[in-house]
């Protein structure tokens, strides 16, 4: 068996009394479109973070790229993009300056630096917009740019975390494109949604409630499992036993 | 090592070019400051309104109020003819001063005896007073003087202290206040405007992004802290000018030590700043901080009141603070024109401030979200 892309092994995290994520192993291939799918507080944003290097598990651990979590949480960064919740570039910036910064920041120099800034711009086709600033860009646009930062160091593994909120159902479309194109050139993808749509197009889904996990699988085994003809099912379903 | 230092720089310093209301904020302050303090702050106090009450009327006491008013401590504003007219306009605050000459004075002091003329003083400011205080005292003396070496049949008098007050000759009070400007305006902005830079990107999320990079700390925050150092000295130089035509403050030792030191003086309260922007949370909290931390700097450091007569454990407290020893470097060079020799424990005492700070921050701060 080859090298997983990301494996976990009862990876817990306590805040205070509250486990946000209990005992999660998983194991996520290289190449995969792998969702992690729930409602808000069941803690995939908290796992993403750990996987990151953002927060340090409470037990268990965790491997990205062939790099322990807890032990290098530095060299990791390297080898993986990120793109959080909330648009995490800088409105001051033109989406230029934002991309130069992050190239300079990923130690891209010289000849390399001049032409992958070029195939990235070309990517997530933002030519046009170059010298409009970052706080001037629609919510579609500024996913894109955002994206287009996290691949710029070529990363094996690339986390997103609920990356299409907010962003008009056109854009989203195009942003899942860009995203399986990705993973057809071989980089892992880890996407956190709670849109239904979205969770179809993932090869394979982890759906968490209350931070455990309750199924794995296909879109529909994750269905089967939770009992729901559909993902949308399944997903109400755990809804309302959150809730209750 | 440090390759990730340059991009960090630019990015700041692309930023802090494009917040325009900051940065007229940071040119602005220091020449507002400036100009408050030198034309507003004025310790000699000359010219205080006056009035008299002249009991005597003779040659003798008009000749006393003259040398009274001689002095330019006092500026005859009213003449008075009981003593409840003198308590109600010094009690009104229309005079701070009030000269009374008995109806004896001329006759006492043509027999010989003791003379007395009563100099009241609105004394309720204690700062304020002061001069008028001793100019009243030397006016009595320098009579004293005149007449006693008439009687003595003497030319010239026996002794005489001849006092070369040095460095600040005219006691001119700018000379004093304007150097120390330079060192308290950089500490307010310096630690202000670091303190806010972290936490600024903490709050609007930008951190999140930036610490999931490789970017190591020391990287992030000499990069963070940098483009800064430029604006200290552009403060710097702006007091300096304006202090020097405006208020014609002497520039009389090597004004590029005086720019090393500074280096090293600005770059301890941007790594102070630091230090605070680890402690916080929110801007708000930043502000609040840096502020408290201020307050005992003007304070204490000597910028405004005499270190020596605080209580010592207020002194040892001053010591620990950059800006005391700044302080000593910036009137040391400006005014006395002295060099390292008399500097370098100051220079020492601000390189391990600058260094501890960078430290603890480095280790303080965590590329990390709890």
């Amino acid at each position: 068996m080859s090298e997983a892309a990301v494996e976990t092994h009862d990876l817990t995290r306590r805040f205070g009394s509250v486990t946000a994520v209990e005992k999660l192993t998983l194991r996520i291939e290289p190449g995969e479109v792998f969702g992690l799918l729930g409602p808000n507080g069941s803690g995939k944003t908290t796992t993403i973070r750990m996987l990151c290097g953002l927060l340090e598990p409470s037990l268990g651990g965790a491997s990205v790229a062939g790099i322990d979590v807890t032990a290098a949480p530095e060299r990791i960064k390297q080898r993986i993009g990120y793109m959080s919740q909330r648009f995490g570039l800088y409105e001051d910036l033109t989406v230029a300056e934002n991309l130069d910064f992050y190239a300079g920041i990923y130690g891209l120099t010289g000849a390399a630096r001049r032409e992958r800034l070029r195939e990235v711009i070309e990517f997530i086709g933002l030519g046009t917009r170059l010298g409009q600033l970052a706080a001037e860009l629609s919510g579609g646009w500024k996913q894109r740019l955002a994206l287009g930062c996290a691949l710029l160091h070529r990363p094996p593994v690339l986390f997103l975390d609920e990356p299409t909120a907010g962003v008009d159902p056109a854009a989203r479309r195009n942003f899942w494109r860009a995203i399986h194109e990705l993973a057809r050139r071989g980089t892992t993808v880890l996407v956190t949604t709670h849109y239904m749509d979205e969770a179809e197009r993932c090869g394979r889904l982890a759906m968490l409630s209350g931070g455990h996990l309750i199924a794995l699988g296909t879109p529909a085994e994750v269905a089967a499992q939770v009992g729901g003809a559909t993902l949308e099912d399944a997903f109400i379903i755990l809804q309302e036993r959150d809730e209750r | 090592m440090m390759r990730r230092f340059w991009p960090m720089f630019r990015k700041e310093f692309i930023q802090m070019r494009r917040d325009r209301l900051t940065l007229m904020i940071m040119v602005g302050l220091p020449v507002i400051q400036l100009l408050m303090f030198g034309y507003a702050i004025q310790t000699d106090v000359r010219h205080v309104p006056t009035v008299v009450l002249d009991e005597s009327r003779t040659p003798e006491s008009r000749d006393l109020i003259a040398a009274f008013e001689n002095t330019g401590n006092f500026r005859i504003v009213d003449h008075v003819n009981g003593r409840p007219a003198l308590d109600r306009a010094i009690a009104q605050g229309d005079a701070q001063a009030g000269i009374v000459v008995p109806y004896d004075y001329a006759r006492l002091l043509g027999r010989g005896t003791t003379a007395t003329v009563q100099v009241i003083v609105d004394a309720a400011d204690p700062l304020a007073s002061q001069a008028t205080i001793s100019a009243a005292a030397s006016v009595a003396e320098v009579r004293n003087l005149l007449i006693l070496a008439r009687q003595a049949g003497r030319a010239s008098l026996p002794l005489e202290a001849r006092v070369r007050p040095r460095y600040n000759p005219g006691l001119r009070s700018p000379n004093y206040i304007v150097p120390g400007l330079v060192g308290v305006i950089l500490t307010i902005t310096m630690v202000l405007v670091t303190a806010m830079a972290i936490v600024r990107e903490r709050e609007r999320g930008t951190l999140e992004q930036l610490i999931v990079t490789p970017i190591t700390k020391t990287e992030l925050m000499l990069g963070k802290i940098a483009p800064y150092v430029g604006v200290g000295l552009i403060q710097m130089t702006a007091v300096l000018v304006l202090g020097r035509y405006v208020f014609d403050v002497p520039l009389t030792g090597n004004v590029l030590l005086l720019y090393l030191i500074a280096l090293i003086f600005v770059v301890a309260s941007l790594s102070f700043g630091l230090f605070v922007s680890t402690l916080v949370r929110t801007q708000q909290q930043a502000m609040q901080l840096s502020f408290f931390f201020v307050l005992p700097n003007i304070l204490l450091s000597g910028f405004m009141f005499p270190r020596q007569a605080m209580p010592q454990l207020f002194q040892w407290v001053g010591l620990l603070l950059p800006l005391t020893h700044f302080l000593k470097v910036l009137r040391g060079i400006l005014l006395k024109g002295v060099g390292l020799e008399a500097l370098w424990r100051e220079v020492a005492v601000l390189a391990g401030f600058a260094i501890v700070m960078i430290v603890l921050s480095v280790q303080r701060f965590r590329k990390t979200l709890d």
